[in-house]
C-alpha cells in the first residue's frame, strides 16, 4: 500500500494552482503532483506514491551503503566461519 | 543511479548477510526483529530474506498494511455507499478486492454499481469535475504515506468549490500501533525496522520519542533487499551493543522533519482520532478524520453510514499475527479455510498481509530449515 517508485522529473507545470510535473519511470511517463517537493526540478529523481512525489532522492545518501560495502575486505569475508 | 536495481544487487546482499552473521556470532539465540510495514513484509518473503537470516535473526511481521487493518465495518460502509445509484465510488485497486461481510466492492460493480479503481485521489477529483451530475466518493485509506495525497484531494475540492466530491476516511497511524505492540504482554520484538515511506512524509521525530519511551531500537528502513538487510544489520549492531537508538537507514528519502508541506497539509485537513484496526480492535488516537472545516466532504456523514458495525470471524488469528505474536503457519485455517480468494481476516486480504505473502510464496507448510550461510555465486 505504501509502495512508492523512484522516477525522473522531465517537466514541471501548473494545473489550476497545483504544482504538477511529468515523471519518467523507465519508459513510462506519468503526471505527478509536485506540491510536496518544492525543491525538486527537471532532472531530479523523486519518490512517487499514488500520483504524488513525496521526496527528492538524495544521491549522496543513496551511495552511502555501497561505499560502506566497498570497505568490507573480500578476503576477510572469504575466511569468515 | 536509478535508485532501484542497485538495491536488488545479489553481491551487495550477500556481503550484508555475511556482516550480519559476523555481528551475531556471539549471540546465544536469534534476535527477534519486527518489520513494521507490509511492503517490507512483501519484499522479505518474496526474496526469502527471513529464511536466509533465520539462524541469527527471526523476522516477525508487523501490522503495517492499511488495506488489511481497515475494519470490516468500514468496508461494509463503503459497500452501502457504493451501492447507491447516484454515487460513483472510487477506490485504490487493492481495497476493491477486500471482502466485507457482504462481499467486496467488485461485487457491487458486478451488481451494477459504479465502482471505479483509481491510481491517485486526484483521478477521483477529476471524475467529479468532469461529471457534476455524479456524486463521487473516494475511499481514503492508508497510513501517513497516503494521507497527504488524500488530504490534497479534499483540500483542492474545497478550494475549487466542488460540491459533488467527498471522502470516506479510514486513515491509520503507525506510531500508536508500535506503542501498542511494545506495550503488549505478548510482544516478542526486540527491535523494529521502521516504515520508510511513512517516515518520508512525517520524518523521524515520533520514532525518536518511541525509542526514548520504550528503550527499543528502531531503524527506519527502505523496501529493497539491500535496504532491508542494511536495516537488519543496523538493528543487530544496536542489540549486540545493548544500545537503543533511532537510526535512519533510508536517508536518501527520509529527513528528520519529513516532507514539511505535506505535514502542514495533514494538520490543516485532518485531526487525530481513535480508530478501530481490523483484527486488533480500537487503538486510541491511532487514526485521522476530517477536521470540522472539511466535514462537508465527509462521506460518512453525508451518507449516514456511521452506524454500520460488523463482527469479525472468531477463528481468525490475524490480531496475533499483526502484533507479531504468531506466524501464518500457526493458524489451522491457513491455506485451507482461509486463502486470498476467500480470506477469513485481515492478514490474508491484501498481498502485503503476512498470510497472503506466505501463501503467494508457496509457503503452505512450515518454513524449510534455514541455510547455514548464503551459497556463494548462487
Amino acid at each position: 500500500m505504501c509502495l512508492s517508485v523512484p522516477g525522473r522529473v522531465t517537466e514541471v507545470f501548473d494545473d489550476d494552482g497545483l504544482r504538477m510535473g511529468k515523471v519518467a519511470f523507465g519508459g513510462v511517463g506519468k503526471s505527478v503532483c509536485l506540491e510536496h517537493v518544492p525543491e525538486a526540478g527537471v532532472g531530479d529523481y523523486v519518490l512517487v506514491h499514488v500520483g504524488f512525489a513525496l521526496a527528492r532522492i538524495d544521491e549522496d545518501e543513496a551511495r552511502r551503503i555501497f561505499e560502506f560495502l566497498a570497505t568490507i575486505d573480500p578476503l576477510e569475508e572469504e575466511l569468515a566461519p | 543511479m536509478k535508485f532501484l536495481d542497485e538495491y536488488r544487487d545479489g553481491e551487495a546482499a550477500r556481503k550484508l548477510l555475511a556482516e550480519i552473521e559476523r555481528e551475531c556470532a556471539g549471540a546465544t539465540a536469534p534476535w527477534v526483529i519486527m518489520e513494521v510495514c507490509g511492503g517490507q513484509t512483501h519484499s522479505i518473503v518474496k526474496y526469502g530474506l527471513d529464511e536466509r537470516l533465520a539462524r541469527h535473526v527471526e523476522l516477525v511481521h508487523g501490522p503495517g498494511c492499511p488495506v488489511c487493518v481497515t475494519p470490516l465495518e468500514m468496508i461494509d460502509r463503503a459497500h452501502a455507499i457504493a451501492s447507491r445509484p447516484d454515487v460513483t465510488f472510487c477506490t485504490f485497486g487493492d481495497m476493491a478486492r477486500v471482502p466485507g461481510s457482504r462481499g467486496d466492492l467488485l461485487a457491487v460493480r458486478a451488481a451494477g454499481g459504479d465502482v471505479r479503481i483509481v491510481y491517485s485521489p486526484l483521478d477521483a477529483l477529476a471524475i467529479a469535475e468532469k461529471d457534476p451530475s455524479r456524486k463521487v466518493v473516494f475511499f481514503a485509506i492508508g497510513f501517513e504515506t497516503t494521507a497527504p495525497a488524500n488530504a490534497m484531494a479534499v483540500w483542492t475540492a474545497k478550494r475549487r468549490g466542488l460540491r459533488n466530491f467527498s471522502a470516506l476516511v479510514s486513515h491509520v497511524l503507525v506510531p500508536p500501533a508500535i506503542a501498542a505492540i511494545v506495550g503488549s504482554p505478548s510482544n516478542r520484538a526486540q527491535a523494529f525496522l521502521g516504515p520508510g515511506h511513512v517516515c518520508t512524509v512525517v520524518g523521524t521525530r515520533e520514532y525518536v520519542d518511541l525509542v526514548e519511551r520504550h528503550r527499543v531500537p528502531i531503524v527506519v528502513t527502505g523496501f529493497e533487499p539491500v535496504d532491508l538487510l542494511a536495516g537488519v544489520l543496523a538493528a543487530v549492531r544496536q542489540l549486540s551493543a545493548g544500545r537503543a537508538e533511532m537510526e535512519n537507514q533510508y536517508a536518501r528519502v527520509v529527513r528528520p522533519d519529513g516532507a514539511e508541506t505535506a505535514r502542514r497539509l495533514l494538520g490543516d485537513v485532518f485531526e487525530v482520532c481513535d480508530r478501530k484496526w481490523r483484527g486488533i480492535g480500537t487503538i486510541p488516537m491511532s487514526g485521522y478524520r476530517l477536521r470540522e472545516a472539511f466535514r462537508g466532504f465527509d462521506a460518512e456523514r453525508i451518507y449516514e453510514v456511521a452506524a454500520i458495525e460488523t463482527e469479525e470471524s472468531r477463528e481468525c488469528i490475524a490480531g496475533q499475527i499483526l502484533l507479531g505474536a504468531k506466524k501464518p503457519h500457526d493458524c489451522p485455517a491457513f491455506g485451507t479455510r482461509c486463502t486470498p480468494t476467500s480470506p477469513l481476516g485481515a492478514t490474508m486480504v491484501s498481498s502485503e498481509g503476512a498470510c497472503a505473502a506466505y501463501f503467494a510464496s508457496g509457503r503452505r507448510g512450515r518454513a524449510s530449515l534455514p541455510l547455514a550461510s548464503a551459497p556463494r555465486g548462487a
